[in-house]
């Protein structure tokens, strides 16, 4: 994603002025995010933006109005997290890739991580989670099926998904026949694709 | 028949009572931030209960279908504890929240100088913040405060057509009637009003401005009661019209002046007199 595909997407939305001037007034005077990154829901709409499938039209604002400081990044992203209803951190989640901002978000992944509010566990799981460790990195795809988030939220799945993680799944799936529930189809197509994947020679014993 | 519940704390019911309500046709509701039975000491107390209010109360409502809205505030009680005080320091940062559709409860307990003081500070952060107020009536003493309650809103400055004073009965609704503010009442299993006393009231004092709340929380309270309201209205000659004013329009229209409230899925039949626009924004 980029800014630009961002701004182009959201040419529709009700009150394009409003947003305008948002983002010119967020990279003169910074402090005035605040303001605006709480009234984006209102003034921009909240439905999926038609050119931009995955995307609402607050979430698309929101992460504009991140890209449009001229710097501090991490500590205003940080800020807005913290002090955000539940559709301003996901926007901040959903930020972090496009943010100068290194590691420092990572602090807020795991916030979201431990939430049970599935649309916040989504977002952190974007390209951003590349930053997370293995192990909190599994931990977190576990969450996923467990809770009911689909799998293709997760960024790098299949390149990142190793045999670890193929244990702690077949684990769950084992657990919840024992109880005659079943696992989410994406979860054991993955357990497929990673069985397979380690039924194959590997290439130096070939 | 579509209920919007314009005042409970669902933060205090289970699951259970969200599956009950959506299957009685509760769509939408506003929860006020209040006190919890246990007195809170320090102002994290307060940011994480409002937190919640705006962040896990409507992740766990959408589950069952139901809109959730918040009102945020210092109430009363805890108004005169000093620990406390600085959470109207916090406030400002609520008030612009989207899921914030008013600032509340306000009003008195005990009506105590600070309890002045704090009320008095809310109006006007109704007013900066261009949000309605919901005021809450003391439980005891209750005509004198209700009075009390009027004189600082008339003196607040705030439009009394933006306060709905709740809590009424059948003793204090006569004092807010001509006031120009909303009119609250909260249907209780015991204490407050009933579904056949409300009946009444509403065939006593028509159904405008009329707000019913079940203001179910943490005590003996039950979710249902809008909806038996809604029946008892029915089986007095009430039409279904009538019915869907008091529980569904009556409260989107009050709300509504926040410019906030969400209710995309919703059967929108709130529409702002002067300009034939629903009054409700950010949707799509």
């Amino acid at each position: 994603m980029t800014p630009d595909r961002l701004r182009e997407a959201l040419r529709g939305v009700p009150d394009p002025d409003w947003l305008a001037t948002a983002l010119r007034r967020v990279a003169a005077e910074p402090a005035t995010i605040t303001g605006a990154f709480a009234a984006a829901g209102r003034r921009c709409g909240r439905g999926e933006l038609p050119d931009l499938p995955g995307w609402t039209a607050d979430d698309a604002a929101r992460v504009l109005l991140l890209t449009a400081l001229p710097g501090e990044h991490a500590t205003i992203a940080d800020s807005l997290y913290r002090h955000g209803d539940a559709a301003e951190k996901r926007a901040v989640l959903r930020a972090l890739p496009l943010l100068p901002v290194g590691t420092a978000g990572v602090p807020l992944l795991h916030d979201a991580i431990r939430t049970n509010d599935t649309r916040l566990v989504a977002a952190a799981l974007g390209p951003y989670a590349r930053h997370l460790d293995p192990p909190a990195w599994r931990q977190a795809v576990l969450k996923c099926v467990f809770v009911g988030v689909p799998l293709a939220v997760v960024a790098d799945l299949d390149a990142r998904a190793d045999p670890e993680l193929a244990g702690m799944l077949a684990a769950l799936g084992a657990e919840r026949a024992a109880a005659g529930r079943s696992m989410p189809a994406d979860a054991t197509d993955l357990l497929d694709r990673l069985a397979a994947r380690a039924g194959q020679p590997h290439p130096r014993e070939a | 028949m579509r209920i919007f519940d314009p005042h409970i704390h669902m933060t205090s019911r289970t699951t259970d009572d969200y599956e009950r309500m959506a299957a009685a046709g509760v769509r939408a509701v506003v929860e006020p931030a209040f006190w919890l039975g246990q007195p809170r000491t320090s102002v994290g107390s307060f940011t994480d209960y409002f937190d919640s209010l705006i962040g896990w109360e409507p992740f766990r409502a959408g589950q069952f279908g139901v809109r959730h809205h918040a009102t945020v505030a210092l109430n009363p009680k805890e108004a005169n504890d000093p620990r406390c005080r600085a959470v109207l320091d916090v406030l400002p940062r609520y008030l612009e929240k989207d899921g914030v559709v008013a600032v509340g409860e306000i009003g008195y307990d005990s009506m105590t100088p600070e309890e002045d003081e704090v009320f008095a500070a809310q109006l006007a952060l109704a007013v900066a913040h261009d949000l309605p107020a919901l005021v809450h009536t003391p439980h005891r003493d209750k005509a004198r405060g209700v009075e009390r309650t009027l004189a600082v809103v008339a003196e607040s400055g705030i439009d009394p057509g933006r306060v709905v004073v709740d809590h009424l009965n059948e003793v204090t609704v006569k004092l807010v009637r001509d006031t120009g503010c909303w009119l609250g009442f909260s249907i209780y299993p015991d204490t407050k009003m009933s579904p056949p006393r409300m009946v009444e009231l509403l065939r006593a004092y028509g159904t405008e401005r009329m707000l019913v709340n079940s203001a179910a929380d943490w005590g003996r309270s039950d979710p249902l009661l809008t909806r038996e309201t809604g029946e008892a209205m029915l089986l007095a000659g009430f039409t279904a019209d009538d019915v869907d004013r008091v529980l569904w329009r009556n409260p989107v229209e009050f709300y509504g002046q926040s410019g906030r409230l969400d209710l995309r899925d919703e059967d929108l039949a709130a529409v702002d007199p002067h300009t034939g626009n629903s009054i409700l924004r950010g949707g799509s």
